[in-house]
Parts: structure tokens; C-alpha cells; sequence
């Protein structure tokens, strides 16, 4: 069998595209690790939490980010693109007057932060958003 | 003791019973993530804050656990339901052991 060169670019275009996704998830799964660590492995809805983070960071070093989760107990938030993806967990008692916190947060480079909310029922949720990094924090 | 750390917070002077408040708190920290070197190339340790508590005469408001990935200077803004004339109680966990407290009054007007 003769291979046309249209063959060829399928066969070799797919390999490459899922040789490509393969080395992919060596940094995600620290998130993953970091999820699974959070909801024990539980499912994850969407909705009922909101995360509010510039669009455009131009300093990483810090970045304001205000999260809320009407009825959470607690409020992890991840940053994906770090060396180390954790950045805080607000746990909240019984006088918190919202379940929501503000805080500032460094950034490496342009990535997702990721906001898990644990809720008083014992379901979680998450919601996700981009900050584009001019100038990333951490190094030095 | 890291030097130079300086705990701020702002509470408002009275609230009425039951009235939820917004508390920002601000410590002065250089928050040392371990990521960075130093210019003979070592690794600078890490020294952060790793954990903040606000507490309203002995219940929980909001407990933090902190990561490197926290701004130098870790400021934080929450809101607290104020039950009565009290006292809030600020309290900042160093790496190195050490412990910044705060406390506030709030008068119920």
C-alpha cells in the first residue's frame, strides 16, 4: 500500500496533535492534585460563586482578586500557571458577614485563576478567570 | 521576628446590633516566596505569613490560609456581622513562629 501525501499529513497531523496533548497535563495536574485534595474527589458544579479579577494585570507581583460564594464554608482559589498553584484558602466562621474576602495575589505569567467554593451543603463549586500578566511576579 | 512588620486594621468605631461591616486589614510583610535567588544565584528560604484569624470576642469570622503566592504586604477585606458591642481580635501566623496580634473595639450605637 502506497501512502498519498494527504494520508500521510492525516496520520502524522493527529499523532502530533495528541503527542502535543499528552505532555500537556504535567503542570495541570498539580491543579488537579490541588482540587482532588480540596473536594476529595467529589463533583464540581458551576455557578453560585463569582470571581472578580482584572482582565489585564500589568503588575504580577500584585493582583486584586475578590471572590464570593453566597452559602460557601470555605473558598479555595488556585493559580494555574504557578509554581506552586495554591495561593489561599479563606475558611469562614460563624460571624462572617458574607462569604466573600478580598486579598492580593502574585502571578507568574498570563493564566487562569481557578476558585473552588465548598458549600454549606457539601457540594462544590468553581468558576474561573483569565488575567493577562505584563510583568510576572514570583522571580527575581 | 521578621523585622519591620506592622499589623493595620480599619474597623468602624460603632455599628448598630446585627449590622453587617466591611474590616480591611493590611500587615506590612515582605512575604518571601522561596521561588527567588538571590544574585549569587541561592535560593532566598521562604518566609511568609501562613495563616490569618479574625475572631469577634472568641467566634471565628474568617480563617485564612496563605500561600507564597500572596502579595508582599498581605492585605485582606471581609465583612462581619457585629451581634454586640465587642472586641475584634486580629492575629497573623509567621513561618518563623512568631504571632502579630490586633485588637479593635466596636461600640454598638
Amino acid at each position: 500500500m502506497t501512502l498519498s501525501r494527504r494520508d500521510f499529513m492525516a496520520v502524522t497531523g493527529c499523532a502530533v496533535a495528541f503527542s502535543g496533548l499528552a505532555a500537556l497535563p504535567a503542570h495541570a495536574s498539580l491543579v488537579d492534585e490541588q482540587i482532588k485534595a480540596f473536594t476529595g474527589g467529589a463533583e464540581i458544579g458551576q455557578g453560585g460563586i463569582e470571581l472578580d479579577a482584572p482582565e489585564i494585570a500589568e503588575n504580577g507581583n500584585t493582583v486584586p482578586i475578590n471572590v464570593s460564594a453566597p452559602g460557601a464554608a470555605s473558598i479555595m482559589l488556585l493559580a494555574s500557571g504557578n509554581p506552586v498553584p495554591s495561593v489561599a484558602t479563606f475558611n469562614f466562621g460563624p460571624l462572617s458577614g458574607a462569604r466573600a474576602g478580598s486579598t492580593r495575589i502574585r502571578l507568574i505569567k498570563t493564566q487562569d485563576v481557578v476558585a473552588i467554593a465548598k458549600m454549606e451543603d457539601g457540594t462544590y463549586k468553581m468558576t474561573q478567570a483569565t488575567v493577562k500578566v505584563t510583568i510576572g511576579g514570583c522571580g527575581g | 521576628m521578621a523585622k519591620g512588620v506592622k499589623p493595620r486594621v480599619k474597623v468602624p468605631k460603632s455599628a448598630s446590633a446585627g449590622e453587617t461591616i466591611t474590616l480591611k486589614t493590611l500587615i506590612s510583610h515582605k512575604m518571601e516566596s522561596g521561588q527567588r535567588k538571590d544574585s549569587d544565584g541561592n535560593v532566598i528560604p521562604r518566609s511568609i505569613i501562613n495563616r490569618f484569624t479574625c475572631d469577634f470576642d472568641g467566634q471565628n469570622v474568617i480563617d485564612v490560609t496563605m500561600e507564597p503566592a500572596i502579595s508582599t504586604n498581605p492585605y485582606f477585606q471581609f465583612e462581619a456581622v457585629v451581634p454586640s458591642a465587642g472586641e475584634f481580635k486580629f492575629t497573623w501566623y509567621d513561618d518563623d513562629g512568631s504571632v502579630y496580634e490586633k485588637s479593635k473595639k466596636i461600640a454598638v450605637a
